[in-house]
């Protein structure tokens, strides 16, 4: 069964996006490279399938912001479809019937926010200053590999200073706002500027984002600003939803890597890295394929690639520990629905241009941080967080005309339930986010024609991610920038000379940036360098 | 008192943003909800609708009138058969351009002109002894422009023959009971469609299209929207790419077919047996190679714009609205050779697109040139290469 006449230089494991990313990024330099994924189709976790007939379910990754524009460029993914439609507006429900909805114009929007609180109307543009300003100063960083702080090599130095140098010039304010966001809560900085609760619920929600905090708890804020940190179309913060879902997306990655002459294999799972006297030279597939590389790239997340592709006992025992410490403790599920009509939001009639964007259930921070106290104590929430998108009313391809798909993602689920498992709560638990979707939305169970559940369980069975989490190691100061995913192993290698790491589980991390493969490729193309002029 | 197209009552309840501009004399949408790159995405990923009434609309008739349109337009009207239309430009016995606009032809005498501008005493005054008749028939029509990737399955489920139609002919149909001409033109550069309707039909057929969109992501869009497919797809614009030669001050506001872009429109030139307006001078140009400028596209060297937005302090604006003021072009030497006459960030391709105008020399794809932008109150350049026009050619819109 053994096979050993393929050869390439770069085999990359996992055909995520990071992997795509970073196998067109290897085989644009010329190297010959495979992407082997375990599944039937590539995309990880953004990927779009056909689950009924005309409606198109983006069963977990489901819009694109933090997407480095660079990436989009080099890899020339307008040529091979890139289509990312804007999402005009967001609707924020509220539990009296009332709502809030914003979209493209600043004038609409501050009329909209004072129907809620004139103090907050003058607050939207300051908060939006603020932290597009903190955002200016975080964003040269997810562009770079970060420095080895502890290394002292004159290059380690260098880099050091260069870090040093970038925050030393930055803002007084500015680098306050920015260590407010890195260490506290979601709460204490939106409650410097807003008085509204929808309008800090809705702002809020994306500091709870894939992680395992409420609005209230420390480390909100480092999620809140991440998920500001995307500049789609040169907007900080602004969203997108890519022409057939994220898979539509990944499809785009696939298509560039082949036109650059990476090869992808599916239906090939990995069984382990292949190593000689320290160095990985290609990997081993489940049936027993053995495939030969002087590169190896694991896209997968650092738990499965540093103590599952490999034997922890050829690792560094501190790397180990670190890794079998990070934190994971998935707390999202998806629930999608095929739905017959558009929902319908009593205080809008019949209206449905509120669905042009994301819809945010969740009203208050109290909100939120009830639903987070669920979490707290091992059980998903009573009433959750959701944040829906109806694909179809911004790209018709995805459901028959009038049917519409609906994405909602959900928290809190936590991987670990307390007395139970999710095998047992999985149709429990989607009853309770329907039964929240219908108090805000009456008569929304009567137009559902097909829901898709995944709990943390069912993405970490499905996709491979680590208990559930979306981000392949949750956003947490010390799992972030040169501590991702473990000190001292930030810049993309491990201690197996040619075995190297490019998922979401190292900097700058998930949302579908694709940092992590780019990155990745580029310091495994300096270091073949480094080692092809050490051989002259 | 601004007068409005026969769509506007249905029009009027659509446009949430109630923001009009003025076009021709009549009230024209600038967008219907607050997110004209909303609209945009309609054209390019679903379909849109758009009222393009005030556009002048004239009807040449008589058995002179293809000798009359042979002898001022600049293509040749000749090779248009019955069924097709042709857009092309005409000019000044000096050759240069006075005005842009698409000629439908019914039959052997019967054609019907749109144009931006009032032409008819124009060309009155040139049918001296023909058996010509020009009418101004604007306010008789409205005219729909449906476009997009999904215009065609919607129209074709109102309007029978739709499908069959190829780029740039028309067909005589029906919508309901309302007799109507459709057109496969646009001005989106996308797969799209016209629908020039009978005034007191209009409403009807609007509802019947707006029907026949339902669940397929058919939206109305404004002039904002507009104008951003239009430079995605190259297409002048008079009064930003062009002037009219004919009130034009000086010869700088003056361009020839050939500077404009369209020395496609040049290729039966030498043909003897058809004089018309201009001719000799544009024959002049070609053979002594005098032209003065090429009209090209430019994208802007993405890296290099946000490099010095970046270095300025700056977030480096990508707004989809195009600025229609002229930007300088300048080699790596600090000379000016050439000018942007509109520039935007186009989302389809994620880059800063521009059409422009360079020297001749300077005209081929890939050449370099620096785009000048204001920063901080400062003159700053910016990295662009020349391209070919149209930016945005998608199969579909000719397939």
């Amino acid at each position: 069964m053994a096979r050993t006449d393929k050869t390439y230089d770069a085999i990359i494991v996992g055909g995520g996006h990071n992997g795509l990313v970073n196998g067109a990024y290897l085989a644009k330099a010329g190297l010959k490279v495979l992407i082997v994924e375990r599944r039937h189709l590539v995309g990880g976790a953004a990927i779009t399938e056909e689950l009924r007939p005309g409606f198109q379910f983006t069963s977990f990754s489901y819009a694109l912001s933090l997407l480095r524009p660079d990436i989009v460029q080099e890899l020339e993914l307008v040529k091979h479809g890139f289509l990312p439609i804007l999402m005009p507006s967001s609707f924020a429900p509220m539990e009296n019937g009332d709502y809030l909805l914003l979209g493209q114009d600043r004038d609409e929007n501050i009329k909209e926010i004072t129907r809620h609180s004139s103090h907050d109307a003058d607050a939207m543009d300051r908060y939006e200053y603020d932290v597009e300003r903190v955002c200016q100063v975080v964003k040269p960083l997810l562009d770079k590999v970060p420095p080895n702080i502890f290394g002292k090599s004159p290059q380690d130095l260098a880099e050091t200073a260069d870090l040093v140098k970038h925050l030393s010039g930055v803002d007084q304010k500015v680098l306050h706002d920015l260590v407010r966001l890195i260490t506290g809560s979601a709460a204490d900085f939106l409650d410097d500027y807003f008085e509204s609760d929808i309008l800090k619920g809705y702002i809020a929600s994306s500091g709870i984002i894939g992680t395992k905090v409420g609005p209230m708890s420390q480390g909100s804020g480092l999620v809140l600003l991440y998920h500001s940190l995307g500049e789609h179309d040169g907007h900080f913060g602004a969203w997108s939803f890519h022409k057939g879902g994220n898979g539509g997306f990944t499809q785009v990655l696939a298509r560039a890597a082949q036109a650059y002459g990476a090869e992808i294999m599916l239906n090939a799972p990995v069984a382990s890295v292949i190593t000689k006297n320290g160095a990985a030279v290609g990997v081993a597939l489940e049936d027993g394929t053995e495939l030969t590389a002087t590169t190896v790239v694991s896209a997968l997340d650092p738990r499965r690639t540093f103590t599952q592709l490999v034997e922890p006992r050829e690792l560094p025992s501190d790397l180990v520990e670190n890794i079998n410490r990070l934190r994971f403790q998935g707390t999202s599920a998806k629930v999608n629905f095929a739905l017959d009509a558009a929902p319908r939001y009593p205080a809008l009639g019949d209206r449905t241009d509120q669905y042009y964007g994301f819809v945010n259930i969740g009203p208050t921070m109290e909100y939120l941080e009830r639903a987070f106290d669920d979490a707290k104590y091992g059980w998903y929430s009573k009433r959750p967080y959701i944040d829906c998108a109806i694909q179809s009313f911004v790209d018709p391809d995805m459901a028959p005309p009038g049917k519409h798909v609906m994405s909602c993602f959900v928290q809190y689920a936590p991987y670990h339930l307390k007395g139970s498992d999710w095998d047992a709560e999985r149709d429990r638990f989607a009853d309770t986010v329907q039964a929240t979707l219908e108090s805000f939305f009456p008569g929304f169970g009567d137009l559902v024609l097909q829901r898709e559940v995944q709990t943390p369980l069912d993405i970490e069975r499905t996709v491979g991610l680590t208990e559930g989490n979306i981000f392949a190691g949750e956003f947490f100061a010390p799992q972030m920038y040169f501590f991702r995913p473990a000190p001292g192993w930030s810049q993309y290698r491990t201690p197996i000379e040619g075995y190297y790491q490019c998922g979401s589980g190292t900097h700058p991390g998930g949302c579908v940036m694709g940092a992590p493969g780019k990155l990745a490729s580029q310091q495994i193309l300096r270091d073949l360098e480094t080692r092809a002029s050490g051989r002259d | 008192m601004i007068k409005t197209t026969p769509f506007h009552e249905r029009l009027d309840q659509l446009n949430t943003t109630q923001r009009w501009g003025h076009w021709s004399g009549y009230l024209s949408a600038l967008k219907y909800q607050m997110s004209p790159k909303h609209e945009y995405f309609a054209i390019r990923n679903s379909a849109g609708f758009f009222d393009t009434s005030p556009l002048y609309k004239f009807r040449i008739t008589g058995r002179d009138s293809e000798r009359l349109l042979a002898g001022v337009m600049t293509r040749d009207i000749r090779t248009c058969r019955p069924g097709r239309a042709q857009y092309t430009v005409w000019c000044d016995d000096r050759g240069f351009v006075l005005e842009d606009g698409v000629l439908f032809r019914h039959s052997a005498t019967d054609f019907l002109l749109t144009a931006a501008e009032p032409n008819l005493g124009y060309f009155s005054d040139l049918i001296g002894h023909l058996d010509v008749t020009i009418e101004d028939v604007t306010d008789e029509f409205g005219m729909l422009a449906v476009q997009g990737p999904r215009s065609r399955e919607i129209l074709a489920k109102v309007a029978p023959g739709v499908e069959a139609l190829a780029y740039f002919e028309h067909a005589d149909t029906k919508i309901g009971n309302a007799a109507v001409t459709v057109s496969r033109t646009g001005y989106t550069g996308d797969l799209g469609y016209e629908v020039r309707v009978p005034r007191d039909d209009a409403i009807d057929v609007l509802d019947a299209v707006i029907e026949a969109g339902q669940g397929h992501g058919l939206r109305p869009f404004g002039e904002e929207a507009l104008l951003m497919s239009r430079i995605e797809a190259g297409l002048v614009l008079i009064n930003v790419e062009f002037s009219s030669s004919r009130f034009a001050y000086t010869d700088h506001d003056r361009i020839t077919p050939k500077e404009l872009g369209f020395g496609w429109m040049l290729k039966s030139i030498d043909d003897e047996t058809r004089p018309f307006i201009g001719r000799q001078a544009l024959r002049r140009e070609l053979a002594e190679q005098t032209s003065r400028w090429a009209t090209v596209g430019l994208v802007l060297d993405w890296a290099d714009y946000d490099r010095v937005y970046n270095e300025a302090g700056l977030v480096p604006p990508k707004d989809e609205t195009p600025l229609d003021y002229e930007s300088m072009l300048y080699d790596d030497a600090g000379e000016r050779v050439g000018y942007a006459t509109s520039l935007m960030y186009s989302p389809v391709l994620q880059q800063h697109i521009a059409m422009a105008r360079v020297r001749p020399d300077l005209a081929a794809s890939g050449t370099r040139v620096n785009l000048e932008l204001t920063i901080n109150h400062h003159y700053e350049t910016v990295a662009a290469a020349v391209t070919k026009l149209p930016f945005f050619n998608p199969p579909r819109k000719t397939a």
